[in-house]
């Protein structure tokens, strides 16, 4: 390298550094307002150390796409005075501000083509959306206090705060707060019974996914409790068989024209626990004398004695013949043909279960029948097999008999020859 | 005396005689009861013999059958293309069997209303994992049904 | 005689007569049927070297009844084993009896072996009939250990893998010996091949090799005396004949051993107490092992031993000192004859009991302690 004249090598190297800095300020993201504020931001959920795992930062939006300005400014104040510059949206100006890209399906189809473009629409026709928009209450839920904003991940994802397992908690987050929600006058227990309940066992502390959120039966965006003619409409979407039974029930008809809320009556909503028996009966502690008396002029508490009593008896018969098959397998028995058997009884024990929501004793009783046959048969197969673990001693008392017997002919056997 | 020796010795010798023949018969009873194979023939089962043949199940209106395989449960399907498959009819999701609906294509769960399709991957509702696939093998001459675990 | 003869003669003494045309054996039958077995207070001794043979013919019979159902490999097993106890008609029974005679004849064997020690009836002339017997004891016990895996449950692989596990820490050739034992690093499906193959084939052919031997040098040489009659006139000494009286109370114990058998396989399917071998659980190796894992009974006692050993004695490893000690003691007992060779006939050896005393109590003690104190 020939070392020419200053007065044209700075030029030449200056270039360099030039083209070297484009390269690089056009390759990173060209964001004076990322730099700066991961500097002097030091709280952990601040967005500047939030931003990396935000799923429309990775699509290639930066600070600026949202909210205005010049991304390439560095002083705050010329930030601010610029035209475009939006800043902190206010909480009735987000759901608006979202639609403008979500709800643009033109938009959309670049970015995510499966996700649907009409949760502005919804959300206009849920309550949320109602109190925000219509009445200007900023108490109420905007896209940003459920998806969060600066770490937006997909639903899918775990870490997510509306992925399904952690919706209730985030629902919750107003719907538990009773200070929060004083004004509204609606219960805010509504967390704790779903986690007492069989689905909020099953999604919270099973994950099981298939088991519903908040969001299943009351929706997402169009959040709104459902309307109380639509309630076996929606537990039925996972308990189809049952929504059927009832829906040709007479109990269907009955509670819409009394505007009873179907399921619900019987079942809660959020605290859904397994159904007892004495549910269904005459008992003082049954369900359907709530409404039905013996002189109210229908065959219901006749019928209801009748179905409590199947549900009973099978549910008994299966229990006797598990703990006899369990007797016998203790005792060293096989019982696997019995155990596929009381697979079945169980099998029945869910078909009557569905039969009840009929509300007919002749459908439930003849649901039944055969699962409590299957159930004696097992009892008595299980029974038959630990009377062979008795003949086990009977047997041996036999060929013990003939030993001893032998021995003392031998014993005897040896003093005449050594007489 | 020694005539009464004698015969308390040959009575001692038909007892001895008899009591060892009963004897035997105590020990070798269990033995051949032992060694004649149970009615269920094998252990540990990787492969079975369905109880029904083909024509059982072509026949049949649910196009569809439940049978026993080892500890488990399984499903043998005709589909409408005339396909047999076979499957554990043991639902993924909380255990229940499932049944096949010829009506949707699918083999349904009616505890939660879950679906799988007809290669046994759950496609609808609760079920987490698909149904573990059997591989059928039919005798053609017999029409005798042969599942086995792939 | 004459024609007479012929027509009273027996069965037996036909077929008798038709062989000894053919192999001359009469001499033999004449030298055995006047071989005869010393009567006195300690004679009951005698007879345990009978039952172990005994308890081992109930081995090979209910051992290849079981053969035709078991099935080795890591994947059928513990279900052959589960199938054979709760579908095989009397397989309950079967496997029942075949454990418990394992453990009986063990037990009878070291009853055999101490009374053969302490009456010193490992004297000249029969050093060779106590070491073959040593060595069957040895092979016993591994017919024990290499049984004990096939069932592939938990209790059995984890004793399995720390007996094997031991057998590694013995220097020079431990690691050999224990990838040879268990056909491999650890302990899998390839360990159950091996263990069986030696439980059926191997094990058997040299054991009988051993037995017939041994049961030789005893027709051969006949029951040793006790030591007092060393000096005493031939009137003084009782006798019993072998055929049949002998024999006969051995037969008789026999019988009320198979009817303890059978009561035990009934009342006790799964063993008595500590010493227990219920199917349980197919072994998992990835599982955490079991809180409580024990050898058989009759391993106890080292197994003990090297639990208790400090981590180091002097500068040797502690575990590996034992080893050596255990090892040292095995190898003396075996040639224990021929410490006593100069011992004269009727001379006592009280250091040879004292030895043996030792060796005992320090068996007992140890095999208590890991039972009940741990």
């Amino acid at each position: 390298m020939v070392f020419v004249k200053k007065k044209t090598t700075v030029p030449v190297s200056a270039l360099y550094m030039f083209a070297v800095w484009c390269l690089i300020s056009m390759t990173a993201h060209a964001d004076a307002c990322l730099e700066c504020h991961s500097e002097w931001e030091d709280n952990d959920r601040a967005p500047s150390k939030l931003i990396s795992t935000d799923v429309h930062f990775k699509a290639g939006l930066g600070c600026a796409d949202c909210h205005g300005g010049d991304p390439t400014l560095e002083d705050m104040d010329d930030v601010r005075q610029h035209k475009n510059y939006l800043g902190v949206p206010e909480p009735e100006e987000i759901p608006l501000f979202c639609a403008g890209c979500h709800s643009n399906p033109a938009y959309m189809i670049k970015h995510n083509p499966s996700l649907s473009t009409d949760q502005f629409d919804k959300y206009k026709t849920s309550v949320h959306g109602k109190l925000l928009l219509g009445k200007g209450d900023t108490k109420a839920a905007n896209c940003v206090s459920c998806h969060s904003v600066h770490d937006i991940a997909s639903p899918r994802i775990p870490t997510s705060t509306v992925y399904a397992v952690n919706i209730p908690t985030t629902c919750a987050e107003c719907h538990g707060d009773a200070g929060y929600m004083a004004e509204y006058k609606i219960p805010t227990d509504q967390y704790e019974k779903f986690a007492g309940s069989v689905h909020g066992i099953a999604l919270l502390e099973r994950n099981d996914l298939g088991a519903p959120a908040c969001n299943d039966c009351h929706g997402n965006h169009g959040a709104i409790p459902p309307g109380v003619t639509s309630i076996s409409a929606v537990c039925g979407l996972c308990h189809s068989l049952i929504a059927d039974e009832f829906s040709r029930s007479p109990h269907k008809k009955a509670f819409d024209d009394l505007g009873y809320p179907e399921c619900e009556g019987c079942h809660s909503n959020h605290l859904v626990q397994k159904p007892q028996h004495y549910w269904m009966g005459t008992s003082d502690s049954s369900i359907c004398v709530n409404c039905h008396a013996f002189d109210d002029g229908t065959i219901a508490l006749t019928s209801a004695e009748t179905m409590h009593k199947s549900l009973v008896d099978l549910h008994d018969a299966y229990t006797r013949a598990e703990s006899r098959t369990n007797d016998g397998e203790l005792k060293g028995m096989m019982v696997t043909d019995l155990r596929f058997k009381l697979k079945e009884v169980k099998q029945f024990i869910i078909k009557t279960g569905t039969a009840i929501h009929s509300f007919n004793d002749s459908v439930v009783v003849k649901t039944a029948e055969p699962g409590l046959q299957l159930a004696n048969k097992v009892y008595e197969s299980a029974a038959a097999k630990i009377d062979e673990y008795y003949y086990r001693r009977y047997g041996l008392g036999i060929a013990s008999l003939i030993i001893t017997m032998l021995a003392v002919l031998l014993y005897f056997k040896i003093k005449s020859i050594e007489k | 005396m020694p005539e009464i020796d004698q015969s308390k010795r040959n009575l001692l010798g038909w007892l001895l005689k008899g009591g060892f023949i009963a004897f035997l018969g105590s020990v070798f009873y269990p033995i051949y009861r032992f060694v004649i194979p149970p009615a269920s023939g094998e252990a540990n089962v990787s492969q079975i013999k369905l109880p029904f043949k083909l024509e059982e199940l072509l026949t049949d209106d649910k196009k569809s059958r439940i049978f026993k395989f080892g500890r488990e449960l399984g499903i043998i399907i005709v589909t409408d293309k005339d396909e047999v498959k076979a499957f554990s009819a043991i639902c993924t999701h909380l255990d229940c069997t499932v049944q096949y609906r010829e009506d949707l294509g699918t083999i349904w769960c009616a505890c939660h209303n879950g679906h799988y399709d007809l290669e046994g991957r759950n496609i609808a509702g609760p079920p987490p994992r698909p149904l573990k696939k059997f591989a059928v093998h039919i005798e053609n001459a017999t029409g005798e049904i042969f599942v086995s675990k792939t | 005689m004459g024609i007479n003869a012929e027509t009273n003669r027996s069965i037996w003494s036909r077929f008798y007569g038709w062989v000894d045309e053919r192999l001359k054996i009469g001499t033999l039958i004449e030298y055995m049927s006047k071989k005869e077995v010393p009567s006195h207070s300690h004679s009951i001794w005698y007879f345990f070297g009978g039952m172990t043979l005994f308890f081992f013919i109930v081995q090979v019979v209910t051992g290849i009844l079981l053969l035709l159902y078991y099935r080795p490999g890591a994947e059928s097993a513990y279900e052959s084993v589960k199938f054979i106890v709760s579908e095989v008609t009397f397989g309950w029974l079967i496997r029942s009896v075949h454990s418990w005679s394992a453990n009986l004849m063990i037990l009878a064997a070291f009853i055999h072996m101490f009374s053969v020690f302490f009456t010193h009836a490992y004297r000249k002339p029969r050093e060779m009939t106590w070491v073959s017997g040593v060595l069957l004891l040895g092979l016993a016990m591994a017919f024990g250990f290499s049984g004990y895996l096939l069932p592939w449950n938990e209790l059995s692989f984890f004793a399995t893998r720390v007996g094997t596990g031991m057998a590694g820490a013995i220097p020079v050739v431990g690691n050999f010996l224990m990838k040879f034992m268990r056909g491999g690093e650890n302990v899998t499906g390839a360990t159950i091949g091996r263990f069986f193959g030696f439980h059926v084939a191997v094990l058997p052919g040299i054991f009988t090799v051993l037995i017939a031997l041994h049961l030789f040098f005893i027709q051969r040489q006949g029951m040793s005396e006790p030591l007092e009659w060393a000096g005493k006139p031939p009137q003084q000494k009782k006798y019993m004949v072998f055929f049949p009286n002998f024999l006969l109370r051995e037969l008789l114990i026999w019988l009320i051993l198979l009817n303890l058998l059978a009561v035990l396989a009934v009342f006790f399917p799964d063993g008595i107490g500590p010493v227990h071998w219920p199917l349980g659980q197919k072994a998992d190796p990835f599982a955490p092992p079991p809180p409580v894992i024990r050898p058989e009974w009759y391993f106890m006692f080292a197994f003990q031993a090297l639990k208790m050993i400090p981590a180091h004695i002097l500068f040797i490893e502690g575990e590996l000192f034992g080893i050596f000690v255990i090892s040292l003691a095995g190898a003396a007992w075996l040639i224990a004859p021929f410490f006593a060779a100069r011992r004269r006939e009727g001379e006592k050896s009280p250091a040879m009991v004292i030895f043996g005393w030792i060796i005992l109590i320090f068996f007992i003690v140890m095999t208590v302690i890991g039972y009940f104190l741990e």
